[in-house]
């Protein structure tokens, strides 16, 4: 049987489900959650699901403490995934930090919802872009996905698990309220289909193994706690040894190797489409649910003869530089539609390097910005 | 002389950071001496602790090791143990860590009975950050945050335990070595949450505010406050204000939370893939 006779699997899946769906093909063994809106289906699923492919599900006592058991679970050899909201982000940054500087494969999604503190229960919100960068303290990177349908929630969940494990980093996935709790057509890939990526396994026997000595790639290979490594974690900057250090050599190089693993690969990781930007003198820049509007006023701005065209970023960190500044020096104009008071627009600035006007437009009142309102904002640009 | 001990440890993180007369290197020698009595497998046991003087602990012995964040030793040792259960996980927490920012963690890991063993050491104060009053602080004792004396209730982390739902709870002191190693022993060997508390000294902190600079003098104390369950138990109200009980509180017999997922698994697995 060819590819073409195959009978596709396609269902109609809410977000949520479909991120379920995606952890499912990528893996995931293990899921540590807290329960909220507009994140709880993905838990519920994980329930359900797990315990049927011999996966473990645990409902901890908060957010603090299902980030940890994602980490420990993770250490002991299971692809591990949690979920929840504003709210409950604000708890996991602690443990995100720790994972972060332990190189720990995990997945976080974070289904978006207005702030701060308990906000808007449960309209949705871009408020959390900045967090996803900076939320836990001191120089760390990340790596942010953000899909805009149901089914790219499926296929950037199987990629943020991939990255997790390739990069050995915690990887968010940013859902927002709307594309959280809609339902749309999702192809299910068949899992021959898809790349799964599992973590580097070290090749030289435990005396010999230092766990975070980085290969050439600059990810260290990674033993699963009870393998017959026998080694230290611990939050303190540590050597290859796992151990704490305070030579300031070593936590120069520990602090840039972290950084650079992601920078270096970030042909790998930065993903974005393009929608009529060929010819295009005014450029959207969106993400998320507003993305999908973006993508409406670009056809309704063409039918209109208007040389529009659209960005959509998938990955958000790390930002995609070189492309925006490259569009840039294309187009007269960069308009950044956002359900926040303008987060990622401070980046397109930073990289448009101010060759072309970069534009924010707004909306905090948690209703989606509609394809109509960006075509107006467009139409308002072009007239000044 | 090779003594049991450099079987178990990382000698290159010798001398520790402990200051002369910390209680942590008695408990240290004790968890080491009762895992021996075991013949536990180095490469089986994982040990686990949050932030603190007591939590340092972790690079000192030669197991999977991991030094987490403050109060959160536990939710990690929950991930782990659920994930691999034949792991054999121990978590060491600090007064501070176990009952103040850690105090919801530990009850819920008592509840759930998941199959770990807590060791807390309780040297009544935060040792590490300058001797600032801890939910364990007797009241009435000073601390540098606590100058005109302690006015808060301690808990009493044994009943915590015990009405929180662990199997094994017990007390022991760095002042009476045989008997913390053999309630360790029984905690490591104990399907489900055991628990140990530790009275501990810390003669830089708390001696140093509450009139017992010498770690003699602490460890007196602590012979003179800690007295046989048995013992406590025919103390006036009064009395046992001053004394602390220490031995075996509870030993019971219930289903640890992995082998209860196990079950399940059993259960989602017998409905079917798509149901």
């Amino acid at each position: 049987m060819n590819n073409l006779e195959k009978k596709k699997n396609i269902k109609l899946l809410q977000g949520n489900e479909a991120c379920a769906e995606g952890a499912l093909l990528a893996g995931v063994k293990f899921f540590a959650g807290y329960p909220i809106t507009p994140s709880s289906e993905i838990a519920e699923n994980m329930a359900r699901k797990l315990p049927k492919i011999g996966g473990k599900f645990i409902q901890m006592e908060d957010e603090i403490a299902s980030m940890a058991a994602v980490i420990g679970a993770s250490i002991a050899g299971l692809k591990s995934l949690t979920a929840t909201s504003g709210p409950g982000m604000c708890l996991k940054q602690e443990n995100l930090g720790f994972a972060i500087i332990n190189e720990i494969p995990c997945v976080v999604v974070n289904a978006q919802r207005g702030g701060p503190s308990t906000g808007l229960p449960t309209k949705p919100s871009q408020g959390d872009m900045m967090q996803a960068r900076w939320g836990t303290h001191g120089d760390h990177p990340i790596i942010a996905l953000a899909p805009s349908t149901v089914h790219e929630i499926l296929t950037l969940t199987i990629k943020a698990f991939n990255f997790s494990e390739k990069y050995r980093i915690p990887v968010i996935l940013l859902l927002d309220e709307v594309i959280a709790h809609m339902r749309e057509k999702v192809e299910i890939p068949a899992l021959e289909d898809i790349e799964v990526i599992n973590r580097k396994k070290p090749t030289v026997l435990p005396e010999k193994y230092l766990p975070f000595k980085p290969d050439e790639d600059g990810v260290p290979p990674m033993a699963n706690f009870g393998e017959g490594y026998r080694y230290h974690i611990t939050g303190l900057i540590h050597n290859y040894k796992g151990l704490p250090t305070s030579n300031s050599q070593e936590i120069d190089a520990f602090i840039r190797r972290l950084h650079n693993k992601i920078q270096k690969n970030i042909k790998d990781i930065i993903i974005y489409e393009k929608y009529s930007l060929d010819d295009a003198k005014i450029a959207l820049i969106a993400y998320g649910s507003v993305a999908r509007a973006a993508e409406r006023a670009v056809k309704l701005a063409r039918e209109e003869g208007l040389k529009v065209g659209l960005l959509k970023l998938l990955t958000i960190w790390p930002f995609c530089f070189e492309e925006v500044n490259r569009l840039a020096q294309q187009v007269d104009l960069i308009i950044v539609p956002e359900m926040n008071l303008g987060q990622m627009v401070l980046e397109v600035e930073r990289a448009a390097q101010g060759k072309c006007r970069v534009v924010p437009y707004n909306r905090v009142d948690g209703e989606l910005i509609n394809p109509i309102e960006i075509l107006g904002k467009i139409g308002e640009e072009i007239k000044q | 002389m090779k003594t049991v001990i450099d079987e178990y440890i990382r000698k290159e993180m010798f001398p520790n950071m402990w200051c002369p007369g910390c209680g942590n290197g008695i408990v240290l020698g004790a968890i080491i001496r009762a895992i021996d009595d075991l013949s536990w497998d180095k490469d089986e046991i994982v040990a686990v602790s949050g932030i603190g003087c007591s939590s340092r602990i972790t690079e000192y012995v030669d197991f999977c090791t991991m030094n987490t964040t403050h109060g959160r030793a536990l939710p990690f040792a929950t991930g782990i143990k659920m994930a691999n259960p034949d792991l054999k996980v121990i978590v060491v927490m600090g007064d501070g860590d176990c009952s103040a920012i850690g105090g919801n963690h530990f009850i819920h890991a008592a509840r759930r009975n998941i199959d770990l063993t807590a060791i807390i050491i309780n040297n009544m104060i935060y040792g590490m950050t300058g001797g600032q009053y801890s939910p364990l602080t007797p009241t009435g004792k000073f601390g540098s945050t606590a100058p005109y004396g302690n006015i808060d209730q301690s808990f009493d982390l044994v009943e915590l335990a015990i009405a929180a739902g662990a199997s094994y709870v017990a007390r022991g002191t760095v002042y009476n070595v045989r008997q913390l190693i053999s309630l360790i022993k029984k905690a490591l060997d104990k399907k489900g949450f055991s628990v140990v508390e530790i009275i501990s000294d810390c003669p830089v902190s708390y001696g140093r505010m509450n009139k017992m600079k010498s770690p003699v003098d602490m460890l007196k104390w602590i012979k003179d406050i800690t007295v046989s369950k048995k013992i406590w138990e025919g103390l006036s109200p009064g009395e046992k204000k001053e004394k602390y009980a220490v031995g075996e509180f509870l030993n019971k017999d219930r289903p640890d939370y992995t082998e209860l997922y196990e079950e399940i698994i059993k259960k989602a697995q017998e409905r079917g893939v798509n149901k």
